[in-house]
């Protein structure tokens, strides 16, 4: 994100910090076991969980099952949501019949449906890619919708003019003009599931990244709550990035606008 | 294509209406027709009685402004933590290079662990009361606050950096009088996403480590299988919410338009 940081200045850093932390931990010991695992115990968990397995699973159980839940309902709220918020963008009328549903349901974070999910679906997958897709269907469908509203009039206006046909419009005017926006949405979207998902395998699930942290928290087991914590940002960057490449594929223009 | 006809006033507003009964019927007729029995599916007016009964009969240990009280309380203080810790960081990290590059990999390599992936560690420091959920609260809130002050900071047109240099002021007075005021309306736009990330990180931590607030009181609704409270918490925590972002959206309102003034 940031301006100005060298790929050595980073190493650098991550590997004082690292430093710090087994100084802190490891040889002072200033920093207790029970509130802060040593890097060497958080390895050893690693391992652990990888080989043998830990809450149901091995790691790479629980990190798919995660990635599996995060992609069906992200993908379920974005095909809907996308063309919602595009027609939203495009028709006034639509607006005006939809808006005020959305408007009385957007408030409510996407958390705080967890339970009403499990009441509903039980602990369960379907109960997690509901509320995955409560929390990636708002933002899919508000920049949607916005980036159908900055494109410049006078385009609409020529490609009507001219005569193009719905189909056309939709595939030539709409969608790569509202493209830049769309995508800002897909990413707050993706944010906003991997949040909900690991809150909802927290408050109850049998695999999943969550539930080892769940697992974990309850065994009193620090050092496998870091592993866990950093698959939750290493599955979050991947995603993101892998999001990012799809980004680049369907906006070349931009990229080309990028290098001149 | 509907751009060929302009709509009038009266048939927005009829299809406004048409769009707010139409989303109440459904919901009327689904519960009517028992769709889903009526202890998983309450109609819209059970709900909102609940909401007012909770006012008065206290559930899961307290009544339902108690329960707000002390999510309040706690948001108050996370969000606090992250907008006092947060702009004041983004920018000096906007007005020292060394800074940005030191607490740059550090920041990027938190930034993707979701908030309440925090929630074991945080209930592990600093309990369950009110020290944990203020953590997460922060966790939400903090990135933000804090690279919505950077990129103000960084969007400082450099002439006035130059004049403030050939000027001979210090960086202190540099950051107060040139840096802090160029990037306030970056900052505002921050501070409101930050706050709402803030509330939902909330209502995640009361979900799974507390004792009292808004989530605690909907997860406990849940265990009861009282539908009728889970939603009319998650109505009351939606309320706050809006309640919050109006409330930020009235100061900054007051504050760019003081800007135009001077």
């Amino acid at each position: 994100m940031f301006v100005g940081s060298r790929l050595s200045t980073v190493l650098l850093v991550l590997a004082a910090m690292i430093v710090l932390w087994y100084v802190a931990t490891t040889i002072t010991g200033l920093v207790g076991p029970a509130r802060l695992p040593q890097p060497l115990e958080v390895w050893q968990s690693f391992v652990a969980i990888a080989t043998d397995g830990y809450g149901n699973g091995r790691l790479h159980q629980h990190v798919l099952h995660s990635l599996k839940l995060v992609a069906m309902g992200f993908t379920v709220a974005v095909c809907v949501g996308v063309p919602l918020g595009l027609w939203m963008g495009h028709s006034r009328r639509a607006e005006a019949l939809i808006n005020p549903t959305f408007l009385l349901l957007r408030p409510i974070p996407p958390l705080a449906w967890i339970p009403l999910a499990i009441v509903w679906l039980g602990l369960g997958d379907a109960a997690k890619i509901l509320v995955i897709f409560v929390a990636a269907f708002v933002p899919s469908v508000i920049n949607s919708y916005t980036g159908v509203r900055n494109i410049d009039k006078p385009v609409l206006e020529a490609a009507r003019m001219l005569g193009i046909r719905r189909f056309s419009f939709v595939r030539e005017v709409l969608v790569p003009g509202s493209l830049p926006m769309i995508f800002t949405g897909l990413r707050l979207s993706l944010q906003a599931s991997w949040t909900t998902l690991v809150a909802a395998e927290l408050i109850g699930a049998l695999y999943g990244l969550g539930s080892i942290l769940n697992q974990a928290a309850q065994d009193i087991y620090p050092a496998m709550i870091m592993v866990a914590m950093i698959f939750v940002g290493i599955c979050g960057a991947t995603t993101t990035w892998l999001l990012g490449q799809v980004e680049a594929r369907a906006m070349p223009w931009r990229h080309e606008r990028a290098l001149q | 294509m509907s751009l060929a006809r302009p709509m009038t006033d009266r048939e927005r507003f009829a299809l406004t209406c048409v769009g707010t009964l139409g989303f109440f019927c459904v919901w009327y007729l689904a519960a009517f027709f028992q769709f889903a029995p009526a202890k998983f599916l309450p109609m819209p007016h059970e709900v909102a009685s609940k909401l007012v009964q909770l006012c008065g009969q206290p559930f899961a240990g307290a009544i339902l402004p108690e329960h707000l009280l002390a999510s309040l309380k706690r948001y108050a203080m996370g969000f606090g933590l992250a907008a006092v810790i947060g702009v004041p960081l983004g920018l000096l990290m906007g007005r020292f290079r060394w800074l940005d590059r030191v607490v740059s990999p550090v920041f990027d390599s938190l930034r993707f662990i979701a908030p309440v992936a925090w929630v074991p560690f945080a209930a592990l420091w600093f309990g369950t009361g009110i020290g944990g959920p203020t953590l997460i609260i922060f966790a939400g809130a903090f990135p933000p606050c804090l690279i919505n002050s950077y990129r103000g900071a960084k969007s400082v047109e450099v002439k006035y950096l130059e004049a403030a240099a050939m000027l001979g002021i210090g960086s202190y007075r540099t950051i107060t009088e040139v840096l802090f005021p160029a990037a306030v309306p970056s900052i505002i736009a921050g501070l409101r996403i930050g706050a709402g990330l803030g509330w939902m990180s909330l209502v995640g931590a009361e979900l799974i480590v507390a004792n009292s607030g808004m989530g605690y009181m909907i997860v406990k609704g849940q265990s009861a299988i009282a539908t009728d409270i889970v939603m009319a918490g998650m109505i009351a925590i939606g309320a706050v919410g809006v309640a919050i972002d109006v409330a930020l959206r009235k100061l900054e309102a007051r504050l760019l338009r003081h800007r135009q003034e001077n």
